[in-house]
Parts: C-alpha cells; sequence; structure tokens
C-alpha cells in the first residue's frame, strides 16, 4: 500500500461493511488502537527554523524516519520539540512530499547534498515525482560519471590494476591505446603502414616518367618490385594485427561479425586472391578489379578517428531521411527525364536518345553542375530545362539543411531516448518491488500474526506486546482489512511461488477426472471454514497416530504457512499436531481448542506428487515437498 | 471540461456536523485526507473538492495490490455518489461515512443492500448479485489458497440467495435482506467492526 493514502484507510474500512451480508464466515477482530491519540501538531525545528505539522502527516509514511518512533530520538524535552541539525533547505522539500505525497528536486541543490538528506530521512530517490525525476538521474550519472572518471584518472597514475589475464590485456591495448605504451606503439605503427599502403595505392597509378624504348609507364609497373614489397609489408601487418585482435577478442563471434573487422578482411583479400590467382588473360581483368578493394584499407582509420565512427553512425540513424531524399530525387529526374526526352524528340542529331539518357542530363542540371556535353537545341526542350535546373536548387537545396538539423537533433533524440528507457524499466521494477513488498508484508504479518494470537491465547501478554510493536497501527489496520476480505471470500492470499508449485501438484495428478467432481463437492465443504457446525468431530488422541500413517487422516481447512526460519520441518504427524496446538486461530472469541480431526478428502491441491492411490482416502497432505518447508496447521 | 477551474466549497462546517454523525474535529480530519488524497502513481487532474472515479479506483486499489479493485471500486463509487453526478463531494463522502460507521444497524443493512442493487431498483437479483461477487473476487487476484475456480462466485451467490430470498421468487427484497441479516448473527456482530475507525 503506498503509505500516502493512509489518509484514506477508514474509508476503505468503512466500505468493507459491503461485504459483511456476503460473508459466510465470522469476521476477525480488528486490531485494537492502543493509547490513541487525538491529532495534534508538531513542531520540527531543523537548524533553527521551525516547521509545524500535523502528526498524522507524518504518519503518512511510516517507514521513514520522520514517520516512525525514530524521531522520538530527536526529541527535546525542555522545548517539547524535535530537533534536527540538519539542512533547512532540503528539509523544506522533505516536509512538503509529506504534505503532498510528492517528492520533488530542486535543481539548485547539489546532487550529492540531497542524496545525504534523503538517506538520512528514510525516502528512497525512486518516488521522486516525474516532474524532477529525469533531472535527478541525469545529475545523479553525471556526478557518478565523474566520480568514475577521477577514479580511472588515479588508477592510471597509480599504474596499480587488478591483474587481468594476458588476451583481456591485449584486448584493453587495442580498444584503448592508451593503456600502456605498447598499445601506443601499436597504434601508431598501424596508423602509418595504413597511411603507406594508402599512399602506395594512389602513387602506384602515376605516370612516372618513360623508359627509352617504351611508352610511358605508370610508376605501379616500373617499379613493380617495389611496390609489391611495400604491399607485402603491409598486408602482413595487416594480417597479423588481425589475428591478434581475433585472438584476443572476448566473443570470436561478435568480433567477426562486427563492421570493423569485415573492413579488415576485404582490405587483405585482394592480395592473397593475387597470390593464390595465376597470371592469365582471362582472370587478370578480374584480377584488377579486385585492386580497387584495396582502397577499403583507409575506412581502418576510422579505428583511430572518434570522429569518423561518429559520422558513421549518424549516417546510420539518418538513413530514413536520405533515404527519402534520393527517391524524390528519382521522381524529380524521372519526371524531367522524360519531359526532355520528349521535347528533344524531334531535334535532329539530339544527344537524347533515351529516356535514360536523359537522366544523365537531369542530373548534372538539377545539381547545377552543368557539364555541357548534352545540351538542348529545341526551344520546348530549352525551356523544360531551365525549368529543370531551377527546381534542381530547390529539390536540392531544401532538404539538405533539413537533413542537417535532423542529425543533430535526431542524434540528441536517440540519446535522450535511449536514457528516459532505461530509466522508466528500472523504475517500473523497482516500483514493482515495492508492489510486491506490501503484498509480501501481509503474508508475512499473517505468520506473524498466528504467533501472535496463540501468544495471546496462552495469556502473555508482555511477549504479545513485543510482537505487535513490529508494526504499526495504520499497517495492522489494513492487514485486517485484508483478512476480512479472505474471509469474506474463504480463499487466503498467498505469495507466488507457493501458487505456482500448488497449480503444479494439481497438475500433476493422475487421478481419473471422475473422481474429481466428488472431490470437488467435498471440497466445498471442506474448505468452508463454517463446516464446524457440521462437524463430526473425532478426537484422536496425538498418540495413537503413527508418523507414517497418514492416508487416513485428511486435515480440515489448513492453513499454509511459510516458515523460513524453520529449515527442516519433518512432515510427521505429531509434530504437526503440535503445532496444531500452537497455532490457533479463535475466530468469534471461540472456546473451543480441540484439536478436530475429519476425515474428508481433501480437494486435489493438496494431495501431493506422484502419489498415485486411488480410492477416497486419498494420501495424505502430509507427504509435502520438503523443498517448500511448509507447515500444515489444522485450524478450528 | 475545464478540470482547474472548477471548484467546489463544502457545506460549513456547522451544518455538515449537524447532517452527520461526526464531531467537529472527525469532521476537520476526514476533509484534510480528502481533499488531499496523498501519493498516486500516476497523477490524475482532479478538480478540488470532488473525486471522481477514476481518483476513486486508484484510491482503493492501493489497498488490494494483488488483486483487481476497478469493478468494486466502480460499485462502491455508485454507492457513495447518492446524486449520480459522476462524483463524489465530500457531502456524498462524509454521509457516506456517517452511516457505515455512526449509523444503526438498519442504516448499514440498507447501504449495503443499496450497494448490491446495482440498478437501483429494490431488488437483488442474481445477475446483480453475481457482478458484485465477481468483483469481489477480482479484488482476491490470482494468487490464493484454494486456487480460485471459475465457479466459486457462482457458488457464493446460490448461497447468498438460499439465506437471503424467502419466498424463492429469485430476488431479494430490502425485508427480506435485513430480516436474514438480523436472524444472523455473524453478520451482526461484523457490522459493529468498525464502529471506532475514525
Amino acid at each position: 500500500m503506498a503509505a500516502g493514502v493512509a489518509a484514506w484507510l477508514p474509508f476503505a474500512r468503512a466500505a468493507a461493511i459491503g461485504w459483511m451480508p456476503v460473508a459466510n464466515c465470522p469476521m476477525p477482530l480488528a486490531p485494537a488502537e492502543k493509547n490513541k491519540r487525538q491529532d495534534e501538531l508538531i513542531i520540527l525545528n531543523v537548524s533553527g527554523r521551525r516547521f509545524q505539522t500535523w502528526r498524522t502527516t507524518l504518519e503518512r509514511y511510516p517507514d521513514t524516519l520522520l514517520g516512525s518512533t525514530e524521531k522520538e530520538f530527536f526529541f527535546n524535552e525542555d522545548t517539547k520539540e524535535y530537533f534536527f541539525d540538519r539542512d533547512p533547505e532540503v528539509f523544506r522539500c522533505i516536509l512538503n512530499f509529506y504534505r503532498t505525497g510528492k517528492l520533488h528536486y530542486p535543481r539548485y541543490e547539489c546532487i550529492s547534498a540531497y542524496d545525504e538528506e534523503l538517506a538520512f530521512y528514510g525516502i528512497l530517490p525512486e518516488i521522486i515525482g516525474d516532474c524532477c525525476y529525469e533531472e535527478y538521474k541525469d545529475r545523479k550519472r553525471e556526478n557518478a560519471e565523474r566520480l568514475m572518471d577521477d577514479n580511472d584518472s588515479e588508477n592510471n597514475q597509480e599504474g596499480s590494476m587488478p591483474s587481468l589475464s594476458f588476451r583481456q590485456t591485449m584486448w584493453r591495448a587495442f580498444e584503448n591505446p592508451h593503456t600502456s605504451t605498447l598499445a601506443l606503439v601499436f597504434y601508431y605503427v598501424t596508423g602509418f603502414f595504413i597511411a603507406v599502403s594508402v599512399i602506395t595505392n594512389v602513387v602506384e597509378t602515376v605516370p612516372c616518367g618513360t623508359v627509352p624504348g617504351s611508352k610511358e609507364l605508370p610508376c605501379g609497373e616500373r617499379y613493380a618490385v617495389a611496390f609489391f614489397c611495400l604491399d607485402t609489408a603491409c598486408v602482413m601487418i595487416f594480417t597479423v594485427e588481425y589475428l591478434l585482435r581475433l585472438f584476443a577478442a572476448p566473443s570470436r563471434y561478435r568480433f567477426i561479425r562486427s563492421v570493423m573487422s569485415i573492413i579488415d578482411v576485404v582490405a587483405i583479400m585482394p592480395y592473397y586472391i593475387g597470390l593464390v590467382m595465376t597470371n592469365n588473360e582471362d582472370v587478370s581483368g578480374a584480377f584488377v578489379t579486385l585492386r580497387v578493394f584495396r582502397v577499403f584499407r583507409i575506412f581502418k582509420f576510422s579505428r583511430h578517428s572518434q570522429g569518423l565512427r561518429i559520422l558513421g553512425y549518424t549516417l546510420k540513424s539518418c538513413a530514413s531521411e536520405l533515404g527519402f531524399l534520393l527517391f524524390s530525387l528519382t521522381m524529380a529526374i524521372i519526371i524531367f527525364a522524360t519531359v526532355m526526352f520528349y521535347a528533344e524528340k524531334g531535334s535532329s542529331a539530339s544527344k537524347f536518345t533515351s529516356i535514360p539518357a536523359s537522366f544523365w542530363y537531369t542530373i548534372v542540371t538539377m545539381t547545377t553542375l552543368g557539364y555541357g556535353d548534352m545540351v538542348p537545341k529545341t526551344i520546348a526542350g530549352k525551356i523544360f530545362g531551365s525549368i529543370c535546373s531551377l527546381s534542381g536548387v530547390l529539390v536540392i537545396a531544401l532538404p539538405v539543411p533539413v537533413i542537417v538539423s535532423n542529425f543533430s537533433r535526431i542524434y540528441h533524440q536517440n540519446q535522450r531516448a535511449d536514457k528516459r528507457r532505461a530509466q522508466k524499466k528500472a523504475r517500473l521494477a523497482r516500483i514493482r518491488v515495492a508492489k510486491t513488498g506490501s503484498s509480501n508484508a501481509y503474508l508475512h504479518s499473517k505468520r506473524n500474526g498466528l504467533l501472535n494470537e496463540a501468544l495471546e491465547l496462552t495469556g502473555s501478554t508482555e511477549e504479545e506486546q513485543h510482537m505487535t510493536k513490529g508494526t504499526s497501527l495504520i499497517e495492522s489496520q489494513h492487514h485486517h482489512l485484508l483478512h476480512c476480505l479472505e474471509k469474506t471470500t474463504n480463499h487466503e492470499f498467498i505469495d507466488e511461488q507457493l501458487f505456482e508449485q500448488n497449480c503444479m501438484e494439481s497438475s500433476m495428478q493422475n487421478y481419473p477426472s471422475s473422481r474429481s467432481p466428488s472431490l470437488s463437492s467435498h471440497a466445498g465443504l471442506s474448505t468452508s471454514c463454517c463446516s464446524r457446525r457440521h462437524k463430526k468431530s473425532s478426537h484422536l488422541p496425538n498418540s495413537s497416530v503413527p508418523a507414517t500413517r497418514l492416508r487416513s487422516m485428511q486435515e480440515l481447512s489448513t492453513i499454509h504457512i511459510q516458515c523460513s526460519e524453520q529449515p527442516s520441518l519433518t512432515t510427521s504427524r505429531s509434530s504437526l499436531n503440535m503445532k496444531s496446538d500452537d497455532g490457533l486461530r479463535p475466530n468469534c472469541k471461540a472456546a473451543q481448542i480441540t484439536t478436530a480431526i475429519i476425515s474428508i478428502p481433501t480437494p486435489p491441491a493438496l494431495t501431493p506428487e506422484g502419489e498415485s492411490r486411488p480410492g477416497p482416502g486419498s494420501p495424505g497432505p502430509a507427504a509435502l515437498p520438503s523443498s517448500a518447508n511448509i507447515v500444515k496447521v489444522s485450524a478450528l | 471540461m475545464e478540470m482547474a477551474t472548477v471548484r467546489h466549497r463544502p457545506e460549513a462546517l456547522e451544518l455538515l456536523e449537524a447532517q452527520s454523525k461526526f464531531t467537529k474535529k472527525e469532521l476537520q480530519i476526514l476533509y484534510r485526507g480528502f481533499k488531499n488524497p496523498g501519493y498516486l502513481s500516476f497523477s490524475h487532474e482532479c478538480p478540488s473538492g470532488v473525486v471522481n472515479e477514476e481518483t476513486f479506483k486508484e484510491i482503493y486499489s492501493q489497498f488490494f495490490p494483488q488483486g483487481d479493485s476497478t469493478t468494486y471500486a466502480h460499485f462502491l463509487f455508485n454507492a457513495f455518489d447518492t446524486d449520480h453526478n459522476g462524483s463524489v463531494s465530500f457531502e456524498d463522502f462524509v454521509m457516506g461515512l456517517s452511516i457505515l460507521l455512526r449509523g444503526t444497524v438498519q442504516e448499514k443493512l440498507n447501504w449495503a443492500f443499496n450497494l448490491y442493487d446495482i440498478n437501483k431498483d429494490g431488488y437483488i437479483t442474481k445477475e446483480e448479485m453475481l457482478d458484485i461477487m465477481k468483483a469481489i473476487y477480482d479484488m482476491m487476484g490470482k494468487c490464493t489458497y484454494p486456487v480460485l475456480k471459475e465457479d466459486a462466485p457462482r457458488q457464493h451467490v446460490e448461497t447468498f440467495f438460499q439465506k437471503m430470498d424467502k419466498n424463492k421468487d429469485g430476488v431479494v427484497t430490502i425485508d427480506e435482506f435485513i430480516e436474514s441479516c438480523q436472524k444472523d448473527e455473524n453478520i451482526m456482530r461484523s457490522m459493529q467492526l468498525f464502529e471506532n475507525v475514525i
């Protein structure tokens, strides 16, 4: 229960009167309100600034410092006020949380100071309201990153690092060249060789002066051996680098699939293929084409340049915008090419031989290049040509700024959206945990409550008070409300894992289905706790029931209690009977404390798995899966 | 509907004190809780001074985390919203609570009858009772022991009608209801359960 709505608990309890005529069983007793005080104003003195509020306002959140009895530690008897030696500015926000239920984060406040105050007052930061949560998380993350950076630089300076395996150090060296001098050296060496390789490819094709007696040769053919050696050296370095990276990668499969490794492979493949292939005429054409791929070595620079990587990422994220630009351009090109073709059809010796041939003219005109190799000669052609170039300016110029601004917007938005999604998931998870926490609190207190009432019966009042000190009045009232609901519907709340177990047990039954109707009709009787009216009580002494002969005895309206503190609970009958004396539930101030064990077949859910005994005397429920640590207590 | 500008001020404190069975101090406490429902997981635009059905449902569901209490909260809302204008004002709230907490047993039973009689025609039919029962069982949620069967509400309705419907005509009138409840000591006792809630 979100404690903030504790103010409405009286209403919810009053509305429970709506269940009373429907219920078949008597209701449990309401928790007594010991020393009920009238609501009073209390004074909170925070470093001299006095705040006043109602006591019940603070008690809305009983698991915080101000809402629980912990604040009594700060009570000053002389001045009859609560004194806190803390920051009054932040206290304003905290007190507003009690008043309105929303915790706000003031922007001028330092994040770590705020966190400290929240921790002092026992308030979880997760309940910061939506209006301020994003800001809070951002500031917190910045702070954490700054701390991490500080730590990292400290570590680097000290040079003391946890010992990683050889493979991990290698990977770190590859990814971040600043970790060690060796990594830096490797980084620069590979960079140098990439540059050499690219320059080689370029210079290879430059005409290099003439050898007397033959025509002008490019340098590549004149100094073929030298270039070949250079190429070999570069490819060797690249191969070694690739293999080393492959060895050091934490996930080889992922590494092979990554873009950079594909570029690496493509860069060195042509050389090896060239080695393998012979120098005959047919394949040399293909071989030449392969050399084109050597230019991809230039992309290896992106490992060395952060900017290239960012550019690649933004292009990827703006792919849809680029695609749209391309599509609209294509549309315009086709339209204008068609028009120009038909306009120029009449003219003689026209270069516009077909529509695809006109594409070239349209593209050159629309991008305002205007090479002049194709020009319209007819008047209509010239008119449409001018319209084409004018519209080209518009079509090209307009989307480009939009795309550029899209780049920055989308880039930042992506960052923020990912951030928010991660935060939201974490928040929802925490809220869910809190919710299960409240239902677990009820189940937990049920267990304690049984022991409480048992103690009540035996008359030991001091221990009872000791037990009930744990839960606040509001909690006990809330639990009483849930208890009334259980009584109204004759079903109990249990937690998820118990429920799953019961489902599994019931589904593993090999009873023929024909038996289940009879069982269910009995089940209807047996689950009704009011069947004490029809009870055929046979009081059986504990000793006469041997531990193993459980088959004929069934229990009536048993209550599952998860006893986590008692791990190895035997399921012997005698111990169960002993427990049953303790865990009596005195409904309706009943004076009947006898242990009545009635032989009625249990509902299928109670029977253990694997038992395939037929007959109405179905196997006793005592053979429980011991892993569940469930104690069955017979109740009256 | 401009939520922000609709403001509703309740009647004067003395008037409410005369009409209901609460003292001034109790009314003050009630109003403070009413006007500020406290932390809700998503903020509803609630015109100050009245509670609309959404907020009502959300507040009620805070108390029953394991099940789905929206249907029952809907019926409750209709029971509190006596003038059927879609919102529960503070007067409605106080009058309802006054009956539930300080009223005579007769009045309480009347209120319960009104809650069950969904179409307010003076008769509780089996269908109405089944709706109410399903709503109550929904609040239990899924994880119950013993496992909730599909026909548990229906069976419960049958039991209820067996007890309440004296002339076996398929409907329960107010007189049958009150008479049967007064005969059942459990019900009588549980009606006094929440006497000292405020």
